[in-house]
């Protein structure tokens, strides 16, 4: 798989502040990946989030050091309007992102402002809103829609511009928990079906577990774990990050310390349940 | 709706997005008044008081903290209210530090809460409310941008309020966090109450809870899944662990 994110020794202080936000920080992202950014609040997450759009340097003034890459553009290098179409991001708050008067406007809104004509603007919005599932909401006012929904309308938008690689900040801290993780099926089916590159900063790992490929833990600004979810669990470091390991793995983590139960991958609930003799999945 | 809460009580008020959980504490607050029937805080008819009255008694912390950080240093954020409440300069100094180091913001105390990251911010709002001791406390979303050890450490914060007696509502989509806690809990769905209960019951009943799109904690799923099982659900990981041992 092609690189679409580099980062090499990278750095960045804000001018206002005197410690470094982000610093020496290696990082390598393969295209079609999910990864999970995790780590305490204040490690550096939403810094190295702005430092991969574009909006560090361009937005926000500070010292950079080291380089980031994305899609082989120097980012530092690379105008806005070009990052704007490589790297797409979505909001905790899909409020900060939706203004239109009706669902369809909302998402052709980024493709109208490219000035793409209109026979491929049709073409992009009906696949994106196909893809995130809100098809059946296009003549909708978007105030008017569910958090889940307009969450989704958000997601559309940002897939319209086809974006080889989306940054989403919390996706789902907002959402119900049945809604939470029909967002997470529909990010993955993302990947699945338009090879789209994901990386999401989430707190609640329980619901990402699943879909990830990677989880990438920050503390004080640096790098301090980056594997496989299983791995990243079952290690010992996890819990001194603040990273919430879901109280179902801490018990199979527990439990295979004795050979009770197998640690070769994560085992849901029930399927732990169904190991130790229980109704097992259905 | 008709819903009692007795003082000192934790109550979690969980359903889907859109349900009125919001809607229903901002009637606490006084920040909304009913349309029809009556809403008391402390004996005290919402519509027979101003909202400045009632916050002397009932402390909220907003999903969004944009909503109600607005002063130029972290210190003086917390400072706000307690000096709009009259208290001594020793009294706010006193409690101002005491609310930077339950929340782990001392390293802030100077700075603006602009500069703040989103967790730390959500906790800004909880250290403002709690430093004037509100009797009633209601927390809109307080685990959103809140890493595990700051989840832990509010959990800690939330039962020991109710240890002192103080009224907790907590509004939660985070199920894992709220579990442990093992609060009362008020499922709602479409404006109305659909059931209400100890966690330890209600989270058992898995079709009541998915029709108003709530899941289960994981270690009631874990526990309703073996074939043979302790009385009650784990609410620790080691608890089961030691049972299943």
């Amino acid at each position: 798989m092609a690189e679409i994110v580099r980062a090499e020794n990278y750095s960045f202080r804000y001018s206002e502040s005197k410690k470094w936000a982000v610093k020496n920080f290696d990082l390598s992202v393969r295209s079609g990946e999910i990864i999970v950014l995790a780590g305490p609040s204040g490690c550096g997450k939403s810094t190295l989030l702005r430092s991969v759009n574009g909006l560090i340097p361009h937005m926000y003034a500070g010292q950079t050091e080291g380089s980031m890459s994305v899609d082989g553009h120097v980012v530092a290098d690379t105008p806005m309007s070009v990052l704007a179409q490589e790297v797409g991001l979505l909001f905790q708050n899909p409020e900060n992102q939706i203004f239109m008067f009706s669902v369809e406007r909302d998402v052709a809104f980024g493709l109208e402002n490219l000035g793409v004509p209109r026979g491929e603007m049709r073409e992009r919005v009906d696949r994106a809103m196909r893809l995130m599932g809100v098809t059946e909401l296009a003549g909708r006012a978007p105030h008017e829609l569910s958090d889940g929904q307009k969450q989704r309308v958000a997601l559309a938008g940002v897939v319209a511009m086809n974006p080889k690689l989306i940054i989403l900040d919390e996706p789902t801290s907002l959402l119900d928990p049945k809604t939470a993780l029909e967002l997470v099926n529909q990010l993955e089916r993302l990947r699945r079906e338009n090879g789209t590159t994901l990386v999401v900063v989430e707190h609640r790992l329980d619901l990402l577990v699943t879909v990830a490929d990677r989880i990438v833990v920050m503390n004080e600004g640096t790098k301090a774990l980056d594997g496989a979810p299983r791995d990243v669990l079952f290690g010992d470091l996890a819990g001194g990050y603040g990273i919430s390991v879901p109280a179902i793995t801490r018990v199979q983590k527990l439990l295979a310390r004795d050979g009770k139960i197998s640690a070769d991958r994560l085992l849901s609930a029930r399927e732990m349940a169904g190991l130790l003799g229980g109704a097992g999945p259905r | 709706m008709n819903l009692k809460v007795e003082q000192g009580e934790t109550v979690a008020i969980v359903g889907e997005n859109g349900a009125g959980k919001t809607t229903l504490v901002k009637h606490v607050t006084g920040l909304l008044k009913p349309t029809s029937g009556v809403v008391r805080v402390k004996g005290v008819e919402t519509t027979k008081a101003s909202t400045a009255q009632l916050s002397r008694s009932v402390g909220v912390a907003f999903q969004n903290p944009d909503h109600q950080l607005f002063s130029e240093s972290v210190y003086e954020e917390i400072a706000f209210a307690l000096r709009n409440f009259g208290f001594s300069p020793q009294l706010v100094e006193k409690r101002v530090t005491w609310g930077l180091e339950l929340f782990g913001l001392e390293e802030y105390r100077e700075s603006s809460p602009l500069v703040l990251s989103g967790g730390e911010k959500k906790r800004l709002t909880l250290a403002c409310i709690l430093a004037w001791d509100p009797d009633v406390v209601i927390l809109d979303e307080p685990t959103v941008g809140q890493d595990a050890i700051q989840k832990e450490r509010l959990a800690g914060t939330i039962k020991l309020l109710g240890a002192a007696g103080k009224t907790v509502v907590v509004v939660s989509h985070d199920i894992e966090f709220l579990w442990p806690i093992q609060p009362r809990v008020v499922v709602m769905k479409s404006g109305r109450i659909v059931a209400d209960g100890p966690a330890s019951t209600l989270m058992l009943q898995k079709d009541v809870l998915e029709g108003a799109r709530v899941s289960q904690p994981e270690l009631v799923t874990f526990y309703q899944e073996l074939s043979r099982r302790p009385e009650a659900p784990f609410v620790d990981p080691s608890e089961a662990e030691r049972w299943l041992k």
